[in-house]
């Protein structure tokens, strides 16, 4: 049994890496085999150091790892981040967290309306 | 902070989130039993909800629908199946097809809310949330999700095909 505790951060983090194409691209790419940086730089219009800065993102949102292989670094896929289950119930986590938040919106109105 | 804490577990298909609020129990138990302040916070934003039936008692039967951007109506049920005012909450809640009633054969999720008094007259909050499979989850949340996300998840669902053995 595993019981993982995301904060809002980190659940944040997540989707804020799936929400732009190239990244979705690459963790498609990392999906089915490692690639050096470099190599998944060569199938993007824009510069080596903005593939990094894109890698990172999937890097803190845990659903890429980097390895050092030589004088390369090597992407690949976080199987574990990727599960299924996982990813969909922190996506009703996140909706959960908002709708709480909401909550405390309408609380809070009330309370200065009285 | 609102939101002291949130877990989910894979293996169990539950989702546990804790929340404190500067309200007594017994307001915010009003944002659940009350249609027109639970359709204030119930759709996330884009999806706004709307209650055409809230029967806030035990056995009682709501039906709601969520209206998307596009003017499309994603529609919903709930059934109470225990209230103890302010205390406790028992619901199911599932999808319902276009005529706004149970879809036959697709189970409903579990929820559970705890409402517990804090010492300083606020409320802490708990709700649980129990699904049956993983398709269950899959098309109750692209009933209702933000439309980027939703995207995402199709498109990592797509690269996944099935969930990876952990």
């Amino acid at each position: 049994m595993t019981s993982e505790a995301f904060s809002e951060a980190e659940a944040d983090r997540v989707f804020h890496a799936l929400s732009d194409s190239t990244r979705r691209d690459i963790l498609a790419r990392a999906i089915q085999r490692e690639h050096s940086v470099s190599a998944l730089a060569r199938h993007y219009e824009i510069s080596l150091t903005a593939v990094q800065k894109h890698v990172t993102v999937l890097e803190r949102a845990a659903l890429i790892s980097k390895q050092r292989s030589g004088r390369e670094q090597l992407v690949a896929a976080n199987p574990d981040t990727l599960r299924r289950a996982n990813t969909l119930l922190k996506a009703f986590e996140q909706l959960w967290i908002d709708r709480a938040n909401r909550i405390a919106e309408i609380l809070a109105e009330e309370g200065e309306a009285r | 902070m609102t939101v002291i804490s949130s877990s989910t577990n894979a293996d169990e298909l539950t989702l546990e989130l804790v929340a404190e609020f500067d309200a007594p129990p017994e307001r915010v138990w009003s944002v659940w039993e009350d249609p027109r302040k639970l359709e204030r916070w119930w759709g996330p934003p884009g999806y706004p909800a709307t209650f055409t039936r809230h029967d806030f008692e035990v056995g009682g039967q709501s039906r709601y629908y969520m209206t998307g951007p596009e003017g499309e109506k994603h529609f919903g049920w709930w059934r109470i199946d225990a209230l103890e005012d302010p205390r406790r909450i028992e619901f199911a809640n599932g999808l319902a097809g276009n005529d706004g009633e149970p879809v036959p054969g697709l189970p409903p999720a579990g929820g559970v809310v705890e409402l517990e008094n804090r010492t300083n007259g606020g409320t802490r909050m708990l709700v649980r949330t129990e699904f049956v499979n993983v398709e269950q989850m899959e098309r109750m949340l692209e009933m209702g999700m933000q439309e980027g996300m939703r995207m995402a998840l199709g498109q990592i669902d797509a690269l996944l095909g099935e969930p990876v053995a952990a």
